[in-house]
């Protein structure tokens, strides 16, 4: 451990005095994987007869595959590609894998194989749909994975640069699963042959910016994986040839091989061919890998670009980093502020209805006061209509009799009154 | 009716086969063979290995920046070989791009158009009323058909080809790059294409004939059996403890093309050159040029008898047009209509 305990970022770096023990972490990972089991979902894509299930039965040393039925000539060709799938749990040194083969017939068998393509990448995508769906489940206990961890793409050992067919289905898929392109019945090239069209396919796969897996290590790998990786990338891309059968060689051992009149291949000869390296790369050493790669890369590419898609907006507050302290300080200040801001509401609504009230008290004192001016007025001319009278009625009847004029008085008098009584 | 008679004394007519052999030499004659296979399958190593020198380059795509041919070209090359006096003028048609794009359909157009054209042109000189002495014979004479080694026997494309093809030359399959068969896979992959053909009616050379005699037709059916021809190529002459061999080195064995055990290459050759060559030019003149021609005739005549009644139709006979029906009994001179070409 380093002995540095500098402050950047206020992360330190502490130097141990003793064993703790948690370097142990590694090892209960492993048992507790090792309990679990291991998936791995390989797809192989190539033309009919190319060597396809020989291969993965070559590889896993198991028939996954049988063998291909006899079918009679008959006048309807082969139409499009069909996706099958087939699984196989087996286990080696009480380590469970379920191994899942899909395999693509009819893929280059037609005469047009524009499309080819589309059946396979459609697959391959719906299976991230499928993960993508589990993902947002409420209950996510139970996640089966189905994802392609790897196409392992057939070429023909025609010795030219790469068809047509393979630039096309490459360029489609490479950025959606980890593509291992290997050469096909390999036996059928010199070494002096294999290594020119080696040249050439990497030269058009370089020219097309295709993307295929290679190990590489970083500066945590010691020197053997280095070397190990260094030389599994020299062979690549891998010409293999597969075998089922086992021959017997002149010096009475059975391998597994072909027998030519001229020789035996043998499948399990870095000589002949580089089965070896293909099953060590697939396999044995870098098999974390590629399904690290499809679900950290492969996966997550294609998640952020169906969300985008769908309309998600990335909230990149989720990113600041926490600390406590500033937190608390932070939750203080937006508290006062948000105090300040409901007591300035508050008096604005305040202000707002005081003014409210001041405008209807004025303006009821405005109409009383108009309604006064205008009983005053009515008065005055009532008033002012008795008081006609009054005069009319003494100028007419001067003899006025006592009775009379004392009814008339009481009556001005409770008119007056009564006018006055309702001020 | 005649009877034969063996004759008393030496008459001397026997000699006819060697005055014939003495204008051959002096004349030389026309080979023509066109390759037809996607790329990679092997087909110059092939040829070249069968006349045993450079005759065409292979035109596979080479570099990355090499832009892949969006139709299939026809590139014949002609070039004069000699052999103990004889001389024959032998022209290789290659088809690159044939096969190689994601949709091939069409893609053995151009292949039929050519071979049509070669009867087409042969006819033109025929009908000529003044020909050359010796015709030019461009006509295919034969055509090898290259089969994948590993599919589980014709592919779709195959099929559709070869039904075409053996319509109109001499069709020879052969699986150029066999060294990837165990002799088992190739017995099995041989009956599945039998089978293929037989179901699909597809005819490939030789042709059975009444004029075969029992030789003629035990050779025949041993030819037979080895169709298609399984083969390895080969243009570079490998040691084998000491002795200079045509054949492959591998890391776990070498093959020489020419041992029967190893491939079928010496009988493709020998049937090829030397058992069936004259047969092959023969029978491209006597029965797909005289098919050719009695198709071709036959719709000119139509076509005269069409413009004839339409021409009477349309009211008032025309001189000149009574001269060219009369005329029709000959042979019409001119350029061929370009029907037949459609129906391919």
């Amino acid at each position: 451990m380093k002995s540095t305990s500098g402050n950047a970022g206020g992360v330190q770096k502490k130097k141990m005095n003793g064993y703790v023990g948690f370097s142990n972490y590694p090892n209960q990972v492993h048992r507790r994987s090792v309990k679990r089991g291991f998936s791995f979902t390989l797809m192989i894509v190539g033309e009919s007869g190319i060597g396809k299930s020989t291969l993965i039965n070559t590889l896993f040393d198991n028939k996954i595959f049988p063998d291909h039925e006899e079918s009679p000539p008959s006048a309807e060709p082969v139409k499009g590609v069909d996706i099958t799938s087939m699984s196989a749990d087996i286990q080696e040194s009480g380590v469970k894998l379920r191994l899942t083969v899909v395999d693509t017939p009819g893929f280059g068998d037609s005469i047009n194989n524009e499309d080819a393509w589309q059946p396979i990448l459609e697959n391959i995508e719906s299976r991230f749909d499928a993960y993508l769906a589990q993902e947002n489940r409420v209950n996510r206990s139970k996640i089966s994975d189905n994802r392609i961890d790897s196409v392992i793409y057939f070429i023909k050992p025609t010795g030219h640069c790469l068809r047509a067919i393979d630039i096309e289905f490459m360029k489609r898929l490479h950025t959606k699963v980890n593509l291992i392109p290997i050469i096909a019945k390999a036996d059928t090239l010199t070494a002096r042959e294999l290594e020119l069209f080696k040249a050439k396919i990497l030269a058009d796969i370089n020219y097309h910016g295709i993307q295929i897996f290679k190990p590489v290590s970083d500066e945590f790998d010691d020197s053997e994986t280095v070397t190990d990786n260094r030389e599994i990338l020299s062979k690549i891309p891998f010409a293999v040839v597969g075998s089922e059968k086992y021959v017997d060689r002149e010096d009475g051992t059975s391998v597994r091989g072909r027998r030519y009149p001229w020789g035996i291949i043998e499948v399990e000869n870095e000589q002949h061919n580089d089965f070896i390296k293909l099953r060590q790369m697939l396999l044995r050493t870098h098999m974390e890998e590629l399904k690290d790669t499809t679900d950290m890369v492969l996966y997550e590419n294609y998640r952020t670009q169906k969300l985008l898609s769908m309309g998600h907006v990335q909230d990149n507050n989720v990113f600041r980093e926490f600390n406590p302290l500033v937190q608390l300080e932070e939750e203080r200040r937006a508290h006062e502020a948000k105090m300040q801001k409901m007591e300035a509401e508050m008096s604005a609504v305040f202000q707002q209805k005081v003014q409210e009230k001041e405008s209807k008290l004025k303006q009821s004192e405005e109409e009383l006061y108009a309604r006064h001016k205008e009983m005053k007025t009515v008065l005055e001319k009532q008033r002012s209509e008795l008081d006609d009278k009054k005069k009319r009625a003494e100028a007419s009847a001067r003899p006025i009799t006592p009775m009379e004029h004392h009814s008339a008085a009481p009556t001005t008098k409770s008119k007056k009154k009564n006018i006055f009584s309702g001020f | 009716m005649s009877s034969q008679n063996e004759t008393q004394e030496y008459v001397g007519f026997d000699t006819i086969t060697q005055q014939m052999e003495r204008k051959f030499l002096k004349r030389g004659f026309n080979l023509n063979v066109i390759l037809v296979g996607e790329s990679g399958m092997g087909k110059s190593t092939l040829i070249n290995s069968i006349f045993a020198s450079h005759l065409v380059d292979s035109m596979g795509r080479r570099t990355a920046q090499e832009v892949i041919r969006k139709t299939t070209e026809i590139t014949p090359v002609t070039q004069t070989l000699e052999e103990k006096g004889v001389h024959v003028r032998l022209t290789i048609i290659d088809t690159p791009g044939y096969g190689d794009q994601c949709n091939n359909e069409g893609c053995w157009v151009p292949v039929i158009k050519y071979i049509k054209d070669q009867h087409a042109a042969y006819l033109e000189s025929e009908l000529k009323p003044q020909r050359a002495r010796v015709i030019n014979d461009t006509r295919v004479h034969a055509c090898l058909y290259f089969l994948n080694p590993g599919s589980r026997g014709l592919r779709p494309l195959d099929v559709e080809v070869l039904k075409r093809l053996t319509e109109v030359t001499n069709v020879i399959p052969v699986i150029a790059k066999s060294d990837s068969m165990t002799l088992e896979e190739r017995t099995t992959f041989k009956r599945h294409v039998k089978e293929e053909m037989a179901f699909h009616r597809i005819v490939v050379y030789p042709y059975a004939s009444e004029d075969d005699n029992d030789e003629d037709r035990m050779l025949n059916s041993s030819i037979k059996e080895l169709v298609p021809f399984a083969v390895v190529g080969s243009e570079e002459v490998i040691d084998v403890d000491g002795t200079p061999v045509r054949g492959r080195r591998h890391g776990w064995g070498v093959i020489n093309i020419f041992d029967e055990a190893h491939s079928d290459f010496v009988h493709l050759r020998n049937f090829l050159l030397r058992t069936h060559l004259s047969d092959l030019i023969e029978v491209t003149a006597q029965r797909h040029y005289e098919q050719f021609r009695t198709s071709q005739l036959r719709q000119i005549k139509e076509i005269r008898a069409q413009q004839a009644a339409a021409a009477a139709a349309a009211g008032g006979s025309m001189p000149g047009h009574q001269i060219q029906q009369s005329a029709s009994q000959q042979m019409p001179t001119g350029p061929l209509p370009q029907q037949p070409m459609a129906q391919v």
